[in-house]
């Protein structure tokens, strides 16, 4: 995390706005928040301004076989993000279906000067044209197993699981 | 992920169902008004979908507010008046649900004067069938957003309304706002009081868990909320329910002097269109207690929650 910190605060050194970085809900939320402590400590940049988004209703499977009603609530401040550079944080980055879904959603709110993608775990498998600019660690799976990042946040220990799926 | 999945096909009343799913309507709905104050309004959830609002009765604010909620999560959706529609030329209710039907629509919004008829074309139809509004039965969408309101207004917490008094004032007999809102208000654990002129008052309520008073002091007085219903003149021109709208208004409306008796926090509610002067004091309408542009605006926010829940199943499919 704290290597991706560095590499966005060198990238965006220039930047005329404070970084907006946007974590996907669930686990890019306390991601993202952890990024933001990060990127302060290393300094030479404004200190960046934090943001959530829900994707639940730009899925494309969003009717099938979801538990239906969980709709979350997407959090973005001052409720305009044109002209920002947005960096959308989420834990693990597998079809590229959720970003897609993200940057749809984002759209929705304005036109951002550009969006960067970091993930904690990049496990392959892509299924649109999408890749990340930042990645915690890359992992070799195979479609039958799952990938899970459990975090203190949410209550658990932090942790990246690999493991066969249950029922594929 | 941790919510149940949405048991039921249709909406035709609050009868149906349970507190849990009341809550999860109006936890859903709070995070639809958020949708409704972004830059672009809409969200593709229902591409591709289509909504048909059949109004076989006089209504703005309801067909207006499926329309939009529709439109915000992006389906397509088609509105059919009373005036506009083959009713007026003879063609049954069965038979007007049967061609829809054949259109392949995914939701059919039904207001209807006869009580039970979104209940009767739910089952010719293979859409979802939401109720809006059916004779002097239900409106459940009404008592949700009813229920949203409050629950924004009143700072509660979660889905138990205890401790909450609600009064509903008006002509009850005939209001299907009222009994969708004692529903679903008694399911969510708040204490119901009724009111209005004894002509009004169906016998036998009180078994549906309400106090029922004959005295709209009575029923205000410690009150967290007045729900004013209006009079439907529409209904009662074959009767005399009441001698005349004057003494109603004395008598059974809200006007200043029965509003200086309310609690200080109280709030009053309306479900439209008011009959100003009436049921309603205009200065109470526009005032400081007054939450009744609110209720309009998550009356769109429930149905969305409402489309979203029952428009993404495959038409036709058979009930979970």
């Amino acid at each position: 995390m704290k290597r991706i910190a560095h590499e966005i605060v060198e990238r965006n050194a220039a930047a005329a706005s404070p970084l907006l970085l946007v974590g996907i809900r669930t686990a890019g939320v306390p991601l993202a928040e952890r990024l933001k402590k990060f990127i302060a400590e290393a300094g030479d940049v404004a200190a960046p301004e934090l943001g959530a988004i829900d994707i639940t209703l730009y899925r494309d499977d969003v009717f099938e076989g979801l538990p239906k009603p969980e709709v979350g609530s997407t959090e973005l401040p001052g409720h305009s993000i044109a002209g920002r550079t947005i960096v959308l944080v989420d834990d693990v980055l597998y079809t590229g279906r959720t970003i897609r879904a993200a940057l749809d959603a984002l759209m929705d709110y304005g036109r951002p000067r550009a969006v960067q993608l970091a993930v904690l775990v990049d496990r392959g498998h892509r299924e649109l044209p999408i890749q990340p600019d930042y990645v915690g660690i890359t992992v070799q799976t195979s479609r039958a197993e799952s990938v899970k990042v459990t975090l203190a946040e949410l209550g658990q220990t932090d942790r990246v699981v690999l493991r066969e799926k249950v029922n594929p | 992920m941790t919510a149940a999945r949405w048991a039921h096909r249709h909406l035709l009343g609050i009868e149906d169902l349970s507190a849990e799913e009341i809550v999860q309507v109006l936890d859903l709905a709070e995070t639809f008004v958020e949708i409704s104050e972004r830059p672009i309004k809409k969200v593709p959830t229902l591409r591709g979908k289509t909504v048909i609002n059949l109004f076989l009765e006089p209504s703005t604010r309801t067909r207006t507010s499926f329309e939009i909620a529709a439109k915000r999560l992006s389906a397509d959706a088609i509105n059919i008046s009373g005036s506009t529609s083959s009713a007026v030329k003879g063609e049954t209710l069965l038979d007007t649900a049967r061609n829809l039907q054949a259109m392949a629509p995914d939701v059919i919004v039904l207001r209807h004067s006869s009580s039970g008829a979104p209940h009767f074309i739910a089952r010719h139809v293979g859409a979802a069938v939401i109720n809006a509004g059916d004779g002097t039965h239900e409106h459940p969408t009404q008592a949700l957003l009813d229920c949203a309101t409050l629950r924004k207004h009143k700072g509660l917490r979660g889905g138990s309304f205890a401790g909450l008094t609600v009064a509903i004032v008006g002509d009850i007999a005939h209001s299907r706002v009222a009994r969708s809102d004692l529903l679903a208000l008694t399911k969510l654990g708040a204490k119901v009081r009724l009111a209005g002129p004894r002509t009004m008052l169906p016998v036998g309520i009180e078994a549906m868990g309400a106090e029922v008073h004959e005295r709209v002091e009575t029923a205000i007085d410690g009150a967290d909320a007045v729900i004013m219903l209006r009079i439907q003149q529409e209904r009662l021109d074959k009767t005399s329910l009441f001698p005349n709208t004057r003494e109603y208004s004395r008598y059974f409306g809200l006007g200043l002097r029965m509003a200086a008796r309310l609690k200080p926090d109280a709030i009053v509610m309306h479900p439209g269109p008011i009959n100003r002067g009436v049921e309603l004091d205009p200065a109470i309408a526009d005032g400081e207690r007054s939450v009744i542009l609110d209720q309009v605006t998550y009356g769109v926010a429930v149905r969305m929650a409402l489309l979203y829940l029952l428009g993404g199943g495959a038409p036709g499919e058979a009930a979970a």
